[in-house]
């Protein structure tokens, strides 16, 4: 069997880059000058070159480049306004990176036209984790500004996809930065992997792999590498969905006939069937309250999205624009959620905003799919094509941010972005 | 044959003889009676063994027309999007199998497979639901459901990686393996 667990690996073949296609109309002004480093010989990483990326990719923010910068203070007694009202800047970071046995990183943010500070902090932690820790000085900076949780210091998992035309191509699950560096392949195989999602406290995964050449769910610890089998039933074992309180796992199985979702206890894994449709009854998801699971039927036709409250049983449709909806994701506000909608034979990521009922089309390609919301509901990820390769895309809830993520090789798709994890 | 003489014994024994070769004859008699029944059973057996081994030559022949027609046709079966409805063309090919499978005990495999667009769960069910529309037919034909396994591959793997109908159409399928 071709599949090597190959935890801790680190792939550039599956590394992702990053290039911002769209921002908002007016940006906020932000410089972070390069942080002082107070080691011995060269800094081991440029941490705020790892802030300013994750701020602009947001899209509310625009950088100052270095080149335009008159000062470099790394102390407020070193900052003069002037210099930076001079180039139009808005806020100020600065910072101190020093290494003991740990790394720490002092930061502090000015508001310029204010001429005043705005809050300082500190982050420490393992040397290794440095670009973790500017990522969260990143989140620190952006909740300060936006009054918005920061959600940069998360996790992506994904599949990348090297063709074999002929034969059979290698699937790879991976694990980065929300900024798509630092990718660890978790999995590989020649049979396909698909339909990665996380346990709501980011420690484990679950995904379908086809590596016993029947489709499977497992589940996997990220900190042990250590993985089990949860389903082994003929026909259909796909889309884990885990609730919001660990204890169950949504999934759907064909094994009494046709496509149904099923709840799995993981305590003691029993099954509970919760649809019983002779439709193709897929791809659940949780509302944040866990009351009710949202999933694609085609009960009426054609796929669109239903809602099955777990309390009284009942289901009621939610889309009804066009003929098309399926794959939803629902923020953690519980109001928007995520889907792929189709229009004139395009496939596109829209929003389903729940108290209005209304729908809003986020994106222009022609094959999207997949999309995964952030932890703080600002962004949505998602799988799109580039001249006939998968990559992976965001875009803002509001459709006003859009950024690109190609990988160097391969097919990219599957994103799914992690709960915002334990420190 | 009280008195004996030595001419009477050569008599004696001519006729001792010759009784000897009557009796002697009359067991060959039934020797070759016996030789004969038994070549007229063996002749018959083989026969029989002849024309048994000649309906299974011919069986052989027939089953390995059927097999060749099978292969003729093709394992793969193609549709329509969003359809799982077998078209004319599958059906004249599913034929050619299910007259190959109906002689042999072979275990089939359908696997079913979609084009990229849509998603990729929803596929998945949708290839299941091909297969399953092939695996019907089959049933519904003799070949006994405990001999057909589908598996469903959903959008997983094209055959045409590229976008466009030319390429999707050549996706959308079922493989009987």
């Amino acid at each position: 069997m071709s599949i090597a667990l190959a935890y801790g690996a680190l792939d550039a073949r599956a590394d992702l880059t990053i290039e911002i296609t769209q921002g908002v109309d007016n940006p906020t002004a932000i410089a972070v000058v390069p942080f002082a480093w107070q080691g011995g010989g060269a800094a081991p990483l440029d941490v705020a070159e790892v802030i300013d990326g994750d701020l602009t990719r947001s899209g509310q923010f625009a950088p100052v480049g270095r080149a335009d910068m008159l000062s470099r203070p790394s102390t407020e007694a070193e900052v003069f306004y002037r210099d930076w009202r001079a180039i139009d800047t808005e806020y100020l970071l600065i910072g101190r990176v020093s290494v003991t046995d740990r790394m720490r990183i002092d930061y502090e943010l000015f508001d310029v036209l204010r001429q005043t500070p705005v809050f300082e902090g500190f982050e420490s932690g393992p040397i290794d984790e440095a670009r973790l820790l500017g990522h969260r000085v990143a989140d620190a900076v952006y909740e300060k500004l936006t009054g918005i949780r920061g959600a940069f210091a998360t996790k992506l998992l994904y599949v990348s996809v090297t063709r074999v035309p002929g034969g059979k191509d290698y699937y790879r699950l991976t694990l980065a930065d929300s900024d798509g560096a630092r990718p660890v392949v978790l999995l590989e195989s020649r049979e396909p992997i698909l339909a990665p999602a996380w346990s709501p406290d980011g420690r484990q995964i679950a995904y379908v792999s086809f590596e016993s050449s029947r489709p499977a769910i497992y589940r996997q610890d990220l900190a042990t590498g250590q993985r089990e089998q949860l389903t082994n039933f003929r026909g259909l074992n796909s889309s884990p969905a885990w609730s919001p309180d660990g204890n169950t796992m949504a999934m759907v199985l064909s094994k009494d006939g046709n496509p149904d979702i099923y709840l799995m206890n993981m305590a003691d894994r029993q099954l509970t069937r919760i649809t019983k449709h002779y439709a193709i009854d897929t791809e659940p998801a949780w509302m944040p309250d866990g009351r009710s699971l949202l999933f694609t039927s085609d009960r009426g036709g054609k796929p669109q999205i239903y809602r099955y409250d777990l309390r009284s049983g009942a289901t009621d449709r939610l889309t009804f624009e066009g003929n098309y909806n399926a794959r939803a994701r629902v923020a953690q506000d519980g109001r928007n959620v995520v889907l792929v909608h189709q229009q004139e034979g395009k496939f596109h990521i829209a929003l389903l905003d729940l108290v209005t009922n209304r729908l809003h089309i986020l994106t222009s390609t022609e094959l999207d799919e997949s999309p995964s919301i952030a932890p703080n509901g600002s962004m949505v990820l998602y799988a799109t094509k580039q001249a006939d390769r998968g990559i992976l895309a965001a875009v803002s809830v509001d459709g006003g941010v859009k950024f690109r993520l190609p990988a160097r090789e391969g097919d990219v798709r599957e994103p799914a972005w992690s709960p915002y994890l334990a420190r | 044959m009280k008195h004996l003489s030595v001419a009477g014994k050569a008599v004696t024994l001519l006729f001792t003889a010759a009784l000897l070769v009557a009796c002697s004859g009359s067991d060959t008699r039934e020797a070759d009676e016996a030789a004969a029944r038994a070549a007229a059973d063996a002749a018959a057996r083989s026969a029989q063994d002849a024309a048994a081994a000649e309906a299974a030559a011919e069986a052989a022949a027939n089953q390995q027309r059927l097999d060749e027609a099978a292969a003729a046709v093709g394992n793969v079966f193609y549709f329509d999007f969003d359809s799982s409805t077998l078209k004319p063309e599958a059906i004249s090919a599913l034929n050619a199998h299910i007259a190959a499978l109906q002689g042999n005990n072979r275990n089939v495999r359908l696997e079913g497979h979609t084009d990229e667009r849509g998603t990729r769960e929803y596929n998945m069910a949708l290839g299941e639901r091909r297969g399953n529309s092939v695996r019907d037919y089959m049933v519904a034909n003799g070949i006994a459901s405990y001999r057909i396994e589908v598996v469903s591959y959903g959008e997983e793997r094209p055959i045409a990686y590229g976008s466009g109908e030319s390429n999707w159409s050549q996706n959308r399928r079922v493989e009987l393996k």
